[in-house]
């Protein structure tokens, strides 16, 4: 019965002048996310409003399903359109609508009507009073509440009359695009996408960059990294994934330095890798699943110490986050099953028994001048073995 | 250079049997069961294949079911054997190195009020045939031995427990998985006191999705599916005709200069161990010569990860497994090799080298010489 969607956006309305860029962008992820379903269709922008008009067969929960992932959206309302033929065929209408849409009709409910066209017969309020009327002859088990209705029905004079009832949630957030662009450091692991997620959210678009270690890690444990870009890509449109061959690095500080504090120089070689990606591709800052204390990497002195290489913003939107609460949202996001297939990450192969969780930045710096001799050579032939996935949501 | 030594996996198909497949699936497609020409035609390749395995198995026509492959076929000969045989006794026999697709089925028959035995093996992973005597009682309904183990290659001997179990229990059925075995040896039910023997075509260098049971004539097995009543009503649904005659063209080609064919495989299997002894702190697991199968090496390296030592040599083009392809995917160390009482250290360093007709020496020469550069070149780089 619905061929059409209203979009209700919260944040973007009141950004001001810049309204429209949000719009625009809003529109972009609609018709970016509907690609993914069958059908055609067709967004449009008219007072104000964002609509989507079905203009072929469609599934419903495909559609609702694919809306629930743009970001930027508040609510996704079902709506039905009907031409103006006089307040008679409007009452027939609206109790045939209801009929539609509720089986049990046990429930109480309120008119809001809205002219656009202040050129109607009725103003808002009769419009209310009449329908009122009309609804509860047709359904005696309807009663009014105006303060707390379960059922609560816009009638919108436009060209075409609007009802909507329905509200679905959206994930709220802003359009992903609006908010410039940022590089995700993303491992195989539970956080890192949940982290990518969570930026996106703001309007952010990601790019990736994943660090393999071949022969140490395989080729399933690069799959699972697209797989879970795919996850962050089906909100956050498509991921631009680097993948960096880290192998020899990672082997060379092996070599020159202390194996305990392998992991912190590793990732700070990991940072300084990502941020000189992400300057050369206009990203605005770096993204890391990190939350304080998870693991020796990152505690507060550790975080310190990786921190410390880059001058670009490092977010880390999980910083305050228990582990289980990031699994809810994994699980949310559809992340988590793909983040728990048992493929090592280049973090692990490596790592010591027992790794500083103190480390001291003094001493770190110190020990990276073991490295001096061959680093930046090797630094250079891994941003060359760069290779770009693009991965479509 | 690309050497595929993971033939215990899967293996390449034949050409001849590609295209014969071909045929059946655009040109001879029909139905055996189909009354007019095109069924006639289909069911000409139906009888082929019968013939064929027949007279390899050296068994009647009648005794041989085609099935999707060895997990099924496994799985007819246990749980139908349990469940035709279940008044008689409720007590089985195994080994602890079966593959899963007969570990799995005992386990739930265990759940379903039967009893297992496990036979345990020695260091080279032979049962004892005192143990499985006295093991045998009045109401063992089955044994179910492999003929060639999957991880280490293995070969039981099939004859001799064949003959005991007759003269324990001449009630109890023997069930042999000769998925790695088939095509490899000739194995003859009759003589070797058989009654089901499990086989898989894309072992030897056949199709995916295709096996055989052989069932002997009067051996009691319940279906585990029912339907149109296919192959005696013993598993129902359109016979895979494409399967079963690429299944017998495979066997045809095998069988036909097998002596020959599995002499220079236990050639190059002996190059191959000489080639894995050079490196320092390996071990060999398994039998040596010509008492393990001619076609699998498993050797443990110490201090290297199997699957770091896995991608190193796909890196150089060579396809090897770490345990066992089935086993590979799941986080757990084998059950085999610690039946065999590989060291723990040593349970995650085993690499599976597998064979097959195709394997030349010069492969072979090649993965013996990286394998002496990458070996030293990993163990430098280790978790501490």
């Amino acid at each position: 019965m619905y061929k059409s969607f209203l979009i209700k956006y919260a944040e973007i309305g009141v950004k001001g002048k810049n309204r429209y860029l949000f719009e625009e962008a809003l529109v972009r992820q609609i018709k970016y996310a509907l690609k993914k379903a069958e059908g055609e269709f067709a967004v449009r922008r008219t007072d104000g409003r964002i609509y989507v008009d079905a203009q072929s067969e469609f599934d419903f929960d495909e559609v609702v399903e694919s809306l629930k992932k743009v970001f930027g959206i508040s609510g996704i309302c079902p709506v039905v359109y009907v031409e103006d033929e006089g307040f008679e065929k409007l009452g027939q209408d609206v109790v045939r609508y209801i009929g539609d849409v509720y089986a049990d009709r046990n429930k109480s409910f309120k008119v809001a009507a809205r002219r656009a066209r202040k050129n109607y017969p009725l103003n808002s309020m009769q419009i209310n009073e009449e329908l009122g009327g009309v609804i509860l002859d047709a359904y005696p088990e309807m009663h009014v509440d105006v303060h707390r209705p379960e059922i609560l029905l816009h009638v919108e004079i436009r060209d075409k009359i609007y009802l909507y009832s329905e509200i679905i949630p959206g994930p709220g957030g802003m359009p992903v695009g609006t908010g410039g662009k940022a590089m995700l450091l993303l491992s195989g692991g539970i956080d890192s996408p949940v982290a990518g997620w969570m930026i996106a959210k703001r309007g952010v678009k990601i790019d990736a960059v994943y660090f393999h270690a071949p022969p140490y890690t395989s080729e399933r444990a690069k799959q699972k990294v697209v797989d879970l870009a795919k996850k962050v890509a089906a909100y956050a449109g498509p991921v631009w994934l680097h993948v960096i061959n880290f192998t020899d690095i990672q082997l060379y500080i092996y070599d020159k330095c202390p194996h305990d504090e392998l992991t912190i120089i590793m990732r700070r070689y990991m940072m300084r890798i990502a941020e000189h990606i992400a300057a050369e591709t206009e990203c605005l800052g770096l993204i890391t699943g990190e939350s304080i204390g998870q693991v020796a990497s990152q505690t507060m002195a550790s975080l310190a110490a990786t921190n410390e290489v880059c001058t670009m913003p490092v977010y880390r939107p999980l910083i305050g986050f228990d582990k289980m609460e990031i699994v809810d949202i994994a699980e949310k996001i559809d992340s988590y099953e793909t983040s728990i297939l048992p493929y090592e990450d280049c973090c692990t192969i490596f790592v010591a028994k027992h790794p500083v969780t103190k480390p001291n930045l003094n001493i770190i710096k110190r020990h990276e001048q073991n490295l001096q001799e061959g680093i930046e050579e090797l630094v250079a032939k891994a941003l060359e073995t760069d290779e770009v996935i693009v991965v479509q949501g | 250079m690309e050497v595929y030594l993971d033939n215990s996996a899967t293996t390449a198909c034949f050409e001849e049997a590609a295209q014969l497949m071909h045929r059946i699936l655009c040109e001879d497609y029909g139905n055996p069961s189909s009354l007019h020409h095109k069924g006639v035609e289909a069911e000409a390749y139906l009888r082929y294949a019968y013939e064929t395995f027949a007279k390899i198995l050296k068994v009647n026509e009648k005794e041989i079911f085609f099935t999707s492959g060895g997990t099924e076929s496994d799985n007819i000969a246990l749980v139908g054997a349990a469940m035709a045989g279940h008044r008689t006794g409720r007590h089985l026999i195994t080994t602890r190195i079966e593959h899963p697709a007969v570990l799995q089925p005992m386990s739930y028959l265990e759940g379903q009020g039967f009893e297992v035995t496990y036979l345990s093996v020695d260091r080279q992973g032979k049962i004892s045939l005192e143990e499985l005597e006295q093991a045998i009682r009045p109401d063992t309904i089955v044994v179910s031995i492999m003929y060639t183990n999957n991880e280490i290659g293995t070969v039981q001997p099939i004859a001799e427990a064949g003959a005991l179990i007759k003269s324990r229990n001449p009630k109890t059925l023997f069930h042999v998985d000769a998925v790695q075995g088939f095509g490899k040896a000739r194995i003859h039910p009759g003589k070797m006191h058989i009654d089901m023997l499990s086989a898989s075509a894309h072992k030897i260098h056949g199709p995916k999705g295709i096996g055989l049971l052989y069932l002997r004539e009067g051996a009691k097995v319940s279906p585990i599916m029912y339907g149109g009543g296919q192959q005696r009503g013993l598993r129902s649904g359109t016979e895979n005709l494409p399967g079963i005659a690429g299944f017998a063209k495979a066997a045809e080609l095998v069988y036909q200069d097998l002596e020959q064919d599995i002499d220079r495989m236990y050639a190059l299997r002996e190059k191959l161990t000489d080639g894995v002894k050079r490196v320092e702190e390996v071990t060999v697991n398994g039998c040596p010569g010509m008492e393990g199968a001619p076609h699998i090496v498993s050797a443990s390296f110490r201090g290297v990860r199997s699957e770091v030592l896995l991608h190193a040599l796909e890196e150089r083009g060579i396809y090897v497994s770490a345990g066992s392809a089935c086993a590979a995917h799941k986080p757990q160390p084998s059950a085999t090799l610690r039946a065999i009482g590989v060291e723990k250290e040593l349970l995650e360093s085993t690499i599976r080298f597998s064979l097959s007709g195709f394997t030349t020496d010069e492969e072979i020469a090649y993965t013996c010489q990286n394998l002496e550069e990458i070996v030293p070149k990993l163990r430098r780089y280790t978790r501490h």
